[in-house]
């Protein structure tokens, strides 16, 4: 049998695990196989990029031959994988077949795409890697009025960076929900958040649901389903949405895995075929998808060390994220999904420091806005650990 | 002094420059860097980075 280990996915998760398993392991063979190019750059990079000045050529910090040659890894690029076939510790790919011995998903996620109807719909884009990117910087030439759907992290990152990029942009945010960050941050924490973006220029239509986008003489126009007989409309040059992301479960579902939201694994990263694992935002570690990047180096360390035959189970101290918005500093640490519990928010003028309490008064999760986020590490310090 | 930079995000830890905004004074060496810092663009952990020599 075939002793080659295959990885499914170039991203930060299967590039971190190829790193970390060399660090142990120099000799046993490696295959990368990515739908794209293969060259390495960094995703959370991509919201906070514009104002930075960097165009995607910039943004690449190792190109493909490179870091195959740094990994001593064979990499695949431009190669779709269509089946595996888990008996036969086989892939098909649009380049032929390619056996292996352990196997690794680490395919990432797909933008959720909101149904949308009207003649526009098809022109709404998003950004989820380094070629959509780059087919941004293209689209946003010459446009000056831009809408965003989704007031979410990467929602609010975006029109933040569009802002502070320092054309002459207007940007206006859509959400069905009342608040920003409406999943990360309690109200006067959001409430901050949203003044302080506000002022920076950033217009939030809340509690506002886009369901069309219609062509308008070379303008979008986007259409609020809620507002009754579609009075209520919005046009734009330009839409990004950004309404989140959908674990990459096809592959695996087709091949008989289990999956839940994300791939099921357990915190050695096993799917339920042990000779396949999986990492990143298309897996569900013990019924929980963080698409972070702190999640996955801790993955990336674990399973290298179980790849490596030394099997490891993953360990989750406390993961704050951080908010890459400059016009308000956030971070969030939220709790257990699975906690009831209480948010006790403190205001000031210069921010707002929130804990959430669980049933016996522990704090167990927290979020800062604005100067409080100076507390993060000694906050970070008392959280308990996840896993 | 020496640059180190972050294997996930870029970023360049410069020990002249320090991190200011988070508690690292300039002139701070590597080795005296507390080791719960962590990147400042994309927040993984001192372990994530690399020494960088610079041509």
């Amino acid at each position: 049998m075939s002793e080659t280990i295959v990885i499914i996915g170039s991203g930060l998760a299967g590039i971190t695990v190829a790193r970390e398993l060399r660090r142990i392991e120099r000799e046993r063979p490696v295959v990368v196989v990515s739908a794209d190019d293969g060259g390495f750059y960094s995703k959370p990079g991509l919201s906070n990029a514009l104002a930075a000045g960097k165009s995607a050529a910039q943004l690449l910090l190792t190109p493909p031959a490179q870091l195959a040659a740094q990994l001593g890894v064979e990499l695949r690029a431009h190669t779709r994988v269509e089946r595996i076939l888990p008996a036969e510790h086989l892939l098909q790919t649009g380049a032929g077949p390619l056996p292996y011995r352990k196997l690794v998903l680490a395919m990432g996620a797909h933008p959720i795409r909101l149904p949308l109807r009207g003649d526009g719909a098809g022109r709404v884009l998003s950004v989820n890697n380094l070629a959509d990117y780059a087919a941004f910087r293209c689209a946003l030439d010459g446009k000056s009025r831009l809408a965003i759907l989704g007031a979410g992290l990467i929602g609010c990152e975006f029109a933040n960076d569009l802002l502070a990029a320092g054309a002459e942009f207007e940007v206006e945010v859509f959400d069905p929900a009342p608040q920003p960050l409406g999943r990360l941050l309690p109200p006067k924490a959001a409430a901050f958040f949203r003044e302080r973006l506000e002022a920076a220029g950033v217009r939030f239509h809340l509690a506002t649901g886009i369901d069309e986008v219609r062509e308008d003489g070379g303008r979008l126009r986007l259409m609020d389903g809620r507002a009754g007989a579609h009075t209520a409309t919005h046009t734009a040059d330009l839409v990004l949405s950004a309404v989140g992301l959908s674990p990459a479960v096809e592959l695996a579902r087709a091949a008989g895995l289990a999956v839940g939201r994300g791939i099921r694994v357990d915190r050695t990263l096993a799917s339920s075929d042990p000779d396949i694992h999986a990492l990143g935002d298309c897996a569900e570690v013990e019924g929980r998808v963080l698409p972070f990047v702190v999640p996955i180096m801790q993955q990336a360390r674990a399973l290298a060390k179980t790849l490596a035959g030394n099997p490891t189970e993953v360990v989750y101290p406390a993961m704050p994220v951080v908010v890459k918005t400059p016009a308000c500093a956030a971070v969030v640490c939220p709790p257990p999904p699975d906690v009831h519990g209480v948010w006790r928010e403190q205001a000031d003028a210069g921010g707002v420091r929130a804990l959430f309490e669980d049933a016996a008064g522990t704090a167990i999760g927290f979020a800062l806005v604005g100067g409080a986020v100076r507390e993060k590490q000694a906050l970070s310090a008392k959280m308990p650990a996840w896993l | 002094m020496k640059q180190y930079q972050c294997i996930v995000c870029g970023y360049f830890y410069d020990e002249n420059l320090g991190d200011p905004e988070h508690g690292i004074a300039a002139g701070t060496r590597w080795q005296d860097v507390p080791g719960d810092w962590s990147c400042p663009d994309c927040g993984v952990a001192k372990s994530d980075f690399e020494m960088v020599e610079l041509a």
